[in-house]
């Protein structure tokens, strides 16, 4: 047990230490454009371009600019947003507060709502009742997010007008605002929780002991929440565990399609306005976010299952 | 391949080989889900096909700003879902626009299959360290939140449709090799290979005529489910305004491009937001009544 934490604590730090080579070729090396050009713009002179290179440090070699990025980034400084002009951890850390909050919420409405269909459509497989709610499922993750966005607005913002069609907070935080984005989210995701779940619980349905429980005369309530539903939910934790890396995605688009301070925003505005340090910062807390809850999802899986716990 | 192969394969096998795949699809009567997705998706590959013929206007072409559905141009013809911002006529660049969805996605995911394919084999049917490395590499990529690495790989190396198909094929290709690898392990220890060994064919043959062939079932359902995927992709990166350059029509960049315009002219981008969710509703429900069919055999 020991053992597979320190393995899986150890892919995680090898994966972050990856990624950020990555990242640091991608956007701090001339391998994919000049960084002055990409800084300053086309029209820079040349000379400016060399002052500019001068003042960054970037004619001293890689390694020494990398190990120097890695410090400065394993230290908390995470440079100067060009576009922002001030600290990149200002401007980051209120954005991620944001975009806990939404998913937070998204959260909490998609976690009961996927599990309580999931369970229903597994309880018994190819029912009518599993045919409607796995083609819905179908259905709902066929709509990208930016089109459910468009369908929800015209919906409820333009034609009954109950909700405001901008999250941007402008006047202090405001639930209602809140609720468009995470609708968005919750149905482009649901679907594959759902499915999921009910692939666990359809095969839960048919072990032995789930037979055993209705042959010795339980009560068909009790079947399900008694045996059933303990090992159904083991395979769905992990999956929604892992939903945490899809909504970093999610959120991308959601909150730029309602002008939703948050951190999804910010990483697009950051790349198309070539705010380097600001999109390294986002990236990495991205990467660090996903895989840190994939490592949970793999520890909680083997704490939460007995057999692989024990062998 | 060289010649070898194809004395070996007599013309009379191919013939066989299409006449069942052909049949393969008339199975999909069974299944009234599978074929509402192949109409669906039969239905834009005939529009995109045939687009200078339905389309009235041309897609980029300023005519009449902000008219509303039907109503009528100068010329006589009818703006059946009315023009945009630009002028320019809805209808006529949904046409036109399902023609870059059905060329790039398709790139794409073949691009994708194709690497993702090749690793998939070597990594499992090689196994070692070779498996090792390639494992850890596609593990690195898929844990990458998926549009983040998109919008990083695109900011860096530019917007265009072939860099878009570079985008998604380093993304998706990892997904697949896992597919892939998983078939191959157990497709491996199959008797018919073992034969081929004894042969003394080569590795890539055994990959490639042997054991890729006994592994298409899964992936033709992969593939389909991944061609929405795809679809959606390339419609979220052109509405974040990472897509095709304007002005030829791309759905999500139309999206984009109107949605500032939504509160007053809602059609503007309504319309590209059904057409893109039919066709990708119609490569997911293709996937699910093939997957339902090919379990019931």
């Amino acid at each position: 047990m020991i053992l597979l934490l320190l393995k899986r604590i150890g892919f995680m730090i090898f994966t972050m230490i990856v990624v950020s080579i990555i990242l640091f070729l991608l956007l701090e090396t001339g391998l994919t454009g000049d960084p002055a050009t990409r800084v300053l713009g086309n029209f820079a002179s040349d000379e400016q371009k060399e002052i500019w290179r001068d003042q960054q440090g970037y004619n001293q070699p890689v390694i020494v600019r990398y190990a120097k990025w890695l410090g400065n980034f394993a230290t908390g400084n995470l440079g100067t947003s060009i576009r922002y002009k001030g600290p990149v951890k200002d401007v980051l850390l209120p954005r991620l507060w944001n975009t806990a909050i939404l998913g937070f919420w998204t959260f909490a409405i998609m976690i009961p709502l996927s599990l309580t269909l999931g369970i229903l459509s597994g309880m018994k497989e190819g029912s009518l009742l599993d045919r409607t709610i796995s083609v819905f499922g179908i259905l709902t993750t066929s709509v990208p997010e930016f089109a459910s966005a468009v369908f929800f607005s015209a919906l409820f913002v333009f034609g009954l007008k109950w909700l405001p069609g901008t999250s941007s907070m402008s006047d202090g935080f405001e639930f209602k605002q809140l609720l468009l984005p995470a609708m968005v989210l919750v149905v482009y995701d649901f679907g594959y929780v759902a499915r999921m779940t009910r692939a666990s619980m359809a095969e839960v349905m048919t072990s032995q002991y789930v037979r055993s429980a209705v042959l010795k005369g339980l009560p068909y309530r009790q079947v399900i929440i008694r045996h059933a539903l303990r090992n159904a939910l083991i395979a769905p934790f992990t999956v929604i565990m892992l939903q945490i890396n899809w909504l970093l995605s999610g959120v991308i688009v959601v909150e730029f399609f309602f002008a939703y301070k948050g951190f999804g925003a910010l990483l697009l505005e950051a790349s198309l306005n070539n705010d380097i340090a600001l999109l390294e910062a986002c990236a990495m807390v991205a990467v660090v976010v996903a895989v840190s809850s994939q490592t949970i999802a793999d520890i909680g899986y083997t704490f939460l299952n007995p057999r692989i716990r024990f062998s | 391949m060289t010649t070898e192969s194809t004395t070996q394969m007599p013309s009379v096998g191919y013939g066989a080989a299409i006449l069942r795949f052909i049949k393969s699809f008339g199975l999909l009567r069974e299944s009234w889900v599978g074929m509402i997705g192949a109409v669906l998706v039969l239905f834009w590959v005939i529009v995109a096909v045939f687009a200078p013929l339905i389309a009235q206007f041309d897609p980029n072409a300023s005519i009449q700003p902000f008219a509303k559905p039907g109503a009528v141009a100068a010329s006589g013809s009818t703006f059946w879902l009315g023009t945009d911002h630009m002028g320019r006529d809805i209808l006529s660049r949904i046409v036109w626009g399902s023609r870059t969805v059905l060329i790039y996605a398709p790139l794409a995911t073949l691009s994708a299959y194709t690497v993702g394919i090749l690793m998939g084999l070597m990594a499992g049917y090689r196994g070692g360290l070779v498996d090792d490395i390639l494992s850890r590499i596609s593990d690195i990529i898929l844990s990458f939140p998926v549009l983040v690495l998109y919008i990083i790989v695109i900011a860096t190396i530019g917007a265009s449709g072939f860099n878009i198909v570079i985008a998604i094929t380093f993304a998706s290709s990892p997904g697949i090799m896992r597919i892939v690898r998983g078939l191959v392990l157990d497709l491996r220890n199959r008797d018919y290979v073992a034969a081929a060994q004894t042969r003394g064919e080569s590795d890539w043959r055994i990959m490639l005529v042997e054991i890729l062939p006994n592994a298409r079932g899964p992936l033709i359902v992969d593939a389909c489910l991944r061609l929405g995927y795809v679809i959606i992709t390339i419609g979220v990166l052109g509405f974040l305004g990472l897509g095709l350059p304007p002005p030829d029509p791309d759905w999500g960049g139309m999206v984009n491009e109107t949605r500032q315009m939504a509160m007053v002219f809602p059609h503007m981008t309504l319309f590209p937001c059904i057409a893109i969710s039919s066709l990708i509703l119609g490569f997911n429900l293709l996937a699910d009544g093939l997957r339902e069919i090919s379990l019931r055999d």
